[in-house]
């Protein structure tokens, strides 16, 4: 089957130990996680994942129902490029001296619009964010100039395109539920 | 002010809360405090000590299995711990409610390579279906609360509470609290009405309909449910492993066992029906062999709670996902009523081939030692079919499942998923405690025994009443089995040099007896069955017996051996 590079956004509860139990349902199968983000989200105690893999979309499924399966995690979905706006941020610590000595350099970073951050005598560093094609190809253009001394990407972080806010949803249903349930005891 | 109790004391009164009243365990140092507790319980909270914490798993396991209810554990941190790891990871795979409970360093010891420490909740976080640590003691009515709701609820399995010796001696006021629902835990899923109708028409138009029920039907408590809805439209079923007591043996609809070692007729209709309906089974490879050739010809209708089963190895045409209680019961009122006589005339020959081929020499041999399932035939018989059946794993397991048979409820406990050899013992021992009303009869192997044979000692000083079958035949007879049909008859370590079993069972104060002529062996069984309390039997049985039928490793269901 055809891999595509899905991105997976899982939101949890806010609870020690939740990355390793995600992160186990990959490698049990033997799928590279390419790259990995958690951070709060927006619903007060509940943390967001964005994980993205190549995979084939029979694997993503299955993947994606493990991971729902976990005791604390409230939703998992996959989605593809075109279902997301995704975003990343890079850092470049380049050399000083090449960058002076090689003006190819500078034309590189103008034409990937990467932002200096730092300038002194040793070293200089760059900041771009946008998409991870990007990133990595001015990464690739800067180390065929020898200037690299240190890169690192931030990982995809990625918002749905849907006008509709499943885990939202579901927290709302889920609430619901209890308070029926707890009506019907009572 | 109310009065101030340690967690250690906390824990007690939230296992009474949950209604517990039987826990497996063993004591050690990070878990004295709970023990301690325990000592001023022990009226209300029957503490069974096992011999290795291997066995309490076990034990817990079989007492789940056979009770429906939560199985307990107790031991203590470090290796008390990883001893429960099979165990813990056997409940996993076969969907069992147990809890354990294992003592910790305290927390201010954590991290740093302590006495007995060890990152249990790191451990078993992929074995378990929840994993927990107690670092206070006002967590613990929470965190136990929320064991047994997690345990129980939904597809069942493991939970585990690393419990911190700091949490078990810090003070707290006590308030009882019961958990039955976690915001992010979805335990039953909704049903789609649209499967239900669905599913109904596809078994409406069936000519050739095969139902494979599994131990979901006796998780869900469904097993009236499942025998009205085969009736209504005369739907023959094949049975997995776990799922063998589902369905009395006697029901003329009832046609086998599926798998490896399953039943002839069921697995070669596998690859003829035209719907195949699963209810609460997961396509395990050891039923549906060969993938890629498996029931291609069929619709595929899957009843189960767990959403991830869904198209996991077996690509479903309709699944139906909730409680099959409720489903079963949904589906069957859209039921129109068939016989499905030719279809279910079709099973016959095969089942008169292996009856002729395999089952009569097996259980009725003319002459040579005695035969594993001849053994397991007649136990099952002088108990009347009314015995619960605990296996080991191997030959001594295929053997017991197929030739025993299952009238009542909840009667077969085996290790199926992870074949955890040793399981056997213990697990009869915890089953004895579960349904002290019932016959408990174990079959193991000369191998499986000695892998948990310490529990022995339960059994003595319990005097639990186990009615031990020991079918020795002085080898690690399934790997022989695999070696003389794929590795060119090369018994690689597996011939077995055995001790004296019966003065084993002496050595315990156990009654014994050992048959080795056919003559003697109903004999040797009235009188198992007939001494109160426990029993050991030695069989000893053909050295170089073989499970037959066998679709081996890689090939179709319906490409059985019926000789090799």
């Amino acid at each position: 089957m055809e891999k595509t590079l899905y991105t997976l956004i899982v939101y949890s509860e806010n609870i020690a130990g939740l990355l390793n139990q995600i992160t186990a349902v990959f490698t049990r199968r033997q799928i590279n996680i390419e790259s990995l983000n958690v951070s709060a989200s927006s619903i007060k105690g509940v943390h967001k994942y964005t994980i993205t893999a190549w995979i084939d979309e029979e694997n993503i499924k299955k993947i994606v129902s493990q991971i729902e399966k976990k005791i604390d995690v409230l939703q998992a979905h996959y989605f593809t490029d075109d279902e997301i706006f995704s975003h990343e941020i890079a850092l470049y610590k380049l050399s000083t001296p090449v960058l002076e000595k090689d003006p190819r350099v500078s034309a590189l970073i103008r034409r990937y619009n990467a932002r200096v951050v730092e300038v002194n005598p040793t070293y200089s560093a760059l900041e771009k964010d946008g998409a991870t094609e990007d990133i990595i190809s001015l990464h690739d253009e800067l180390q065929k100039l020898g200037c690299v001394l240190q890169f690192v990407r931030s990982g995809r972080i990625a918002l749905t395109k849907s006008c509709v806010e499943r885990v939202n949803e579901f927290l709302a249903d889920r609430e619901a539920r209890y308070l029926q349930h707890k009506n019907e005891k009572a | 002010m109310k009065e101030l109790i340690t967690g250690a004391e906390a824990l007690m009164r939230s296992l009474e809360h949950q209604g517990v009243k039987t826990l497996f365990g063993y004591p050690g140092g990070s878990i004295m405090p709970v023990f301690d507790a325990l000592y001023d319980h022990r009226s209300t909270l029957h503490h069974i000590l096992v011999r290795h914490e291997q066995g309490a798993t076990h034990a817990a396991q079989g007492f789940a299995r056979t009770s429906g209810q939560v199985g307990v554990c107790l031991v203590t941190s470090g290796p008390g711990a990883t001893n429960t790891i099979t165990g813990i990871a056997d409940a996993m795979i076969d969907s069992t409610p147990i809890v354990v409970i294992a003592g910790q360093v305290g927390t201010a010891f954590l991290g740093s390579d302590a006495f007995q420490e060890v990152d249990l909740v790191g451990i078993t976080q992929p074995i378990s279906k929840w994993s927990y640590q107690i670092r206070r003691a006002e967590d613990v009515p929470y965190a136990v609360a929320r064991a047994f709701y997690i345990a129980a609820s939904g597809r069942p399995g493991p939970v585990v509470l690393d419990f911190a010796k700091n949490a078990q001696v810090e003070k707290i006021e006590y308030e009882p609290l019961s958990i039955d629902f976690v915001r992010s835990y979805v335990p039953v899923p909704d049903t789609d009405s649209m499967s239900v109708i669905r599913a109904a028409e596809y078994i409406n138009k069936a000519k050739k309909p095969l139902v494979l029920a599994g131990q979901g039907v006796e998780l869900g408590g469904a097993q009236d449910e499942l025998r009205r809805f085969i009736e209504k439209a005369q739907l023959p079923v094949g049975c997995t492993l776990l799922g063998l007591s589902v369905l009395s043996s006697e029901h003329p609809l009832n046609m086998g066992m599926l798998g490896m070692h399953g039943n002839l007729a069921t697995n070669v209709k596998t690859n003829e029906c035209d719907v195949l309906i699963a209810v609460g089974m997961r396509f395990d490879d050891r039923v549906t062999g060969n993938l890629a050739t498996y029931a291609r010809q069929a619709k595929v209708i899957h009843f189960d709670i767990d959403p991830s089963e869904i198209n996991k190895n077996v690509k479903a045409d309709v699944a139906v996902l909730g409680d099959c209680k409720q489903t079963l019961r949904a589906v069957t009122e859209l039921l129109v009523p068939t016989d499905h006589k030719e279809w279910i005339a079709s099973f016959e020959p095969y089942r008169r081939k292996e009856m002729e081929k395999v089952i009569e020499p097996e259980i009725h041999p003319a002459a040579g030692p005695l035969n594993m399932g001849e053994v397991v035939r007649a136990v099952s018989e002088a108990a009347h079919h009314e015995a619960v059946l605990v296996t080991d794993v191997g030959q001594n397991q295929m053997m017991s499942a197929r030739y025993f048979k299952y009238t009542r409820n909840r009667s077969i406990v085996t290790s199926g998923g992870l074949g955890t050899m040793g399981f056997g013992l213990p697990a009869a021992v915890g089953a004895t405690f579960a349904v002290p009303d019932r016959t408990v009869c174990v079959f193991m192997g000369d191998g499986g025994l000695q892998m948990n044979l310490q529990e022995l000692g339960t059994v003595m000083e319990q005097k639990a009443p186990v009615k031990m079958i020991l079918l020795n035949n002085n080898y690690l007879g399934n790997v022989r089995q695999w070696q003389a049909m794929f590795f060119h008859r090369r018994y690689s370590f597996t011939p077995m040099l055995n001790p004296d079993y019966m003065k084993i069972a002496e050595a315990y104060g156990i009654p014994s007896r050992r048959v080795i002529d056919r003559a003697d062996l109903h004999a040797a069984i009235a009188e198992m069955l007939t001494t109160d309390g426990p029993f050991f039997l030695e069989a000893c049985v053909v050295e170089e017996g073989n499970v037959l039928p066998m679709t081996p490793p890689g090939n179709s269901v319906d490409e059985m051996l019926l000789e090799c």
